[in-house]
């Protein structure tokens, strides 16, 4: 039985009130929304958001079981380099692992999802690990600059110990353009919100609904949730009341907490169904774009198996708000920012060094010592214990995952930084090695010798010049 | 047992530019200030020099690579020239290359010149790029000086329970002793005495550290001329002498081991060690006179104090408040002001330290003279405090 073996989800720390938006955009006219967004950090993009999401998703899981990486997302980092690619190296997956990109239409999240459990269910893949992200930039003012959020989700697909077995899909395509933007151009065009709510959503959606509970003789009040994307908080309540569902039927679409995160959107609605459902729940999920895809799912009596996830209700928790609508803008590069002659120089991105090295850069793999078991990142050869000092006895080892804590810290107004301070920190971890890494997602004022900390996979600087982002691990304080 | 160069090398010429923001003078004008001086101090002629050693660590902003910018600005007559860089130790290492080879037998003459012009970046703090490799630009951190100072300042308080008041008061007495120095210091970059007050309460670079606990950023070059120590009475009667010179890397295991305590400077103890063998010093807190040591940051000040066993482990606040290390006390640190006032070349600040010593040790330090001093100590540290480049230098009459 194909499904659902662990799930995950990540949403940025910054939250942007739709207030604070206003405040700063009032003169271009009235916020369509309310509530709060999910804001990418500085250092964030839809790639480090899938990554995130999947280690949250594979944390505790066999990652060995894993040979296909799916990520979709419509806000793809490279046009002409695969972004899933990335996103296994930072897993630091095996290399018979098949990895393919999804993207184009906000409903490429659910098309790798379904692809995946195809290929498990023609025998083709053992373990796929789904992901979806968005981080999405519109137009100063424009409706996805208020409705778009930031967020991710993963699921790892599987055979064996599912916790929702995957009962059946419909899909329907239709070429209503609501949104759309060519190769090469930065923001979206958007068609009117009347259409795209009326003729779009209203239709497209209970027709997807009907399509499958026609195809499989299913009931609409047998499932326990419901989930359908939609990026309009009222088109949403209507939609439920013209399907005749009731109240707890009805997913929450996080549209006043994390907004619309696009590919991912529907996703991440699922893994909060998951965090909330019991063993013989039905859930259905209805994703959008350019027609919709529909599946449903049966919850075994495996669910209890995933706990400790940060999921959507922990990160939910995890926020900090962003206090300026300017700061975002900096943030997403939609305002020239001085950041002096020091912060031009750009360092220099060497892709044979990086191929050389990738394991290390991206996997966050470094080595430990067989002779005398002290781990070090970066990889080295020689032991640098000096009570030790045995040359070529090293295994690779991975940190990313391992539990940490703040040896010392540091604050830095002169390091060229969009967020200053630049804050960064040697970091001990658990079981041996110490590296020094920059710190994000963090209050300089709350660092603190011995604060613990986890490892993240982020943006380190953005080569515009040569069109190169250079990824790698940071530490961010662990938040409760 | 190998003899060292303990007292076979001696320093018959010195010379230092002016340090500062020498926006009116280019890397040729510096080299040539501070070799005319030289060269002058020294008594002999250009053609006397048998082999030179170029310090400068940063030259992809002045120069460019190798020794040949030296011996085309002074038009050596092709004669072995070398150029050296070591971090901050650069100046340092130009002199032991010189220092060295005089007392390998090789040369009877060496010059030693060392030159940085930093201020041609547009912007404040040291150059940004080349310092780490492309491998160590994508792995490591988005360190500053300051910060990297700030990780070992944040745990030494941490270490030794001082609250961040009573850090920042420590750390201030330090800056406020060098600008007093740097005041009576004609050739220093900054002239200007602050107070305690003003130091605490300047704007934050990386906390602990504001601005008055940094070093200038400055323009510079300084030169030496050594020789066999049993020739030098014939250029001078007041001949310094070398009694040890030790540069040490570290190994690493600071960055990569989860043993060194984050609260002192490994490489700078180390080198202490190697030198205080080769000069055969026993007490360091009593037989060293005075010390220009590497203040590129108060708090780098206060580790060293500890590092060179100036200053028991954990206690240097106590000294720091005694006035132990004041041009007046005991043990006086940067008389001329130190990197925090005289300035911070880093191709020049290990000779430019030595000039010092030189001076006081001939008894011409001017309103800076320490009383009857008579063994000196210089001291850089280079690259990162965890991963170290750290040099010492005793000399005397």
């Amino acid at each position: 039985m194909v499904g659902i073996k662990s799930f995950g989800a990540h949403i940025p720390r910054l939250r942007l009130d739709r207030n604070v938006m206003q405040a700063a955009l009032m003169f271009l006219g009235i916020a369509p929304s309310r509530g709060e967004k999910a804001v990418a950090n500085w250092d964030e993009d839809s790639v480090t958001m899938a990554v995130a999401a999947a280690m949250d998703c594979t944390m505790g899981e066999n990652k060995e079981v894993i040979d296909g990486l799916f990520f979709a997302t419509t806000s793809q980092v490279y046009a002409l380099r695969q972004n899933a690619g990335i996103v296994a190296a930072a897993l630091d997956l095996n290399v018979d692992t098949r990895t393919v990109d999804f993207t184009d239409s906000t409903r490429s999240g659910t098309s790798a999802f379904l692809s995946a459990a195809d290929a498990i269910s023609g025998g083709s893949m053992s373990g796929c690990l789904v992901t979806a992200s968005d981080c999405r930039v519109s137009k100063v003012s424009g409706s996805g600059d208020y409705i778009y959020g930031d967020g991710s989700a993963a699921f790892l697909l599987g055979r064996d110990d599912v916790i929702a077995v995957i009962d059946g899909s419909f899909s329907t395509t239709h070429d209503l353009v609501d949104r759309r933007r060519l190769q090469g151009e930065r923001f979206e065009h958007i068609w009117e919100e009347r259409f795209i709510r009326d003729e779009g959503y209203k239709k497209f959606i209970p027709e997807a609904v009907a399509g499958l509970t026609r195809k499989y003789d299913l009931k609409l009040k047998d499932f326990s949730r419901v989930i359908y994307a939609c990026s309009f908080a009222g088109a949403h309540a209507d939609l439920a009341r013209a399907m005749g569902l009731r109240p707890e039927q009805v997913q929450d679409p996080l549209l006043a907490t994390v907004g619309d995160t696009g590919a991912a959107h529907p996703l991440m609605m699922l893994v909060a169904a998951l965090e909330d459902a019991v063993p013989g729940d039905k859930i259905m999920v209805i994703s959008f774009g350019q027609g919709c895809d529909a599946f449903c799912l049966t919850v075994t009596d495996k669910i209890s198996r995933v706990k400790d996830k940060r999921g959507v209700r922990k990160n939910l928790s995890i926020r900090a708000p962003l206090a300026s609508y300017e700061k975002y803008l900096a943030f997403r590069n939609l305002m020239p920012v001085e950041v002096g002659i020091r912060g031009e120089e750009t360092a220099f991105t060497s892709y044979s060094m990086i191929w050389r090295d990738s394991r290390e850069l991206y996997g966050m793999v470094g080595s430990r010592c067989r002779a005398c078991g002290h781990p070090f990142y970066p990889y080295q050869r020689i032991c640098a214990n000096s009570v030790c000092g045995a040359a070529d006895r090293m295994e690779p080892y991975r940190f990313a995952e391992r539990k940490a804590t703040i040896f010392t810290y540091a604050s830095d107004f002169l390091a060229p930084c969009i967020d200053p301070p630049a804050s960064y920190g040697f970091i001990d971890f658990v079981g041996g090695g110490r590296a020094l890494l920059d710190l994000t997602d963090c209050d300089p004022n709350a660092l603190k010798v011995g604060l613990p900390v986890e490892m993240t996979f982020r943006i380190r600087y953005r080569d515009e010049k040569r069109s190169s982002i250079s990824y790698g691990w940071k530490a961010v304080p662990v938040m409760s | 047992m190998t003899q060292g160069i303990r007292d076979k090398v001696a320093i018959i010429g010195m010379g230092c530019t002016k340090f500062g923001e020498r926006f009116d003078a280019g890397p040729q004008d510096l080299v040539i200030e501070a070799f005319d001086e030289c060269i002058m101090d020294a008594g002999i002629d250009k053609k006397d020099i048998k082999a030179a050693w170029w310090g400068c660590c940063m030259p992809d902003i002045s120069v460019g690579i190798g020794a040949i910018p030296l011996a085309n600005i002074l038009k050596l007559p092709y004669i072995p020239c070398t150029r050296v860089e070591n971090f901050c130790a650069t100046g340092t290492e130009a002199l032991r290359g010189a220092v060295y080879a005089v007392a390998s037998g090789a040369y009877d003459i060496c010059l030693a010149l060392g030159m940085e012009k930093l201020k041609d970046t547009g912007y404040g703090g040291l150059p940004q790029s080349g310092i780490a490799g492309y491998k160590g630009t994508q792995i490591t951190a988005n360190i500053t000086g300051p910060g990297m100072f700030a990780l070992l300042a944040n745990k030494y308080f941490s270490k030794y329970g001082l609250s961040p008041q009573e850090g920042k008061m420590m750390l201030a007495r330090i800056s406020a002793k060098s600008h007093r120095n740097g005041v009576l210091s004609p050739k220093a970059h900054l002239h200007k005495e602050v107070t305690v007050e003003q130091i605490i309460n300047a704007p934050i670079v990386a906390w602990p550290l504001g601005l008055f606990d940094c070093c200038g950023v400055s323009d510079g070059a300084a030169a030496a001329i050594v020789c066999r120590a049993d020739m030098a009475d014939k250029f001078r009667p007041d001949p310094v002498f070398f009694k040890s010179l030790q540069v040490v890397a570290s190994s690493g295991e600071e960055m990569l081991c989860n043993t060194w305590d984050g609260a002192h400077v490994e490489g700078i103890y180390r080198a202490g060690l190697l030198a205080y063998e080769e000069a055969g010093i026993r007490n360091p807190r009593e037989e060293i006179s005075m010390a220009e040591v590497h203040d590129c940051f108060s708090i780098t000040e206060a580790l060293i104090m500890e590092d060179l066993q100036f200053s028991p482990r954990g206690r240097v606040k106590e000294d720091v408040e005694s006035g132990r290390f004041n041009l007046d006390g005991a043990q006086p640190m940067e008389p001329d002001g130190g990197l925090k006032c005289f300035g911070h070349p880093i191709g020049a600040s290990g000779i430019r330290m030595v000039y010092e010593m030189y001076k006081q040790l001939q008894g011409k330090a001017d309103k800076r003279q320490i009383k009857n001093p008579s063994i000196g100590l210089t001291n850089n540290a280079g690259g990162f405090p965890w991963n170290i480049v750290a040099s010492v230098c005793i000399v005397g009459r």
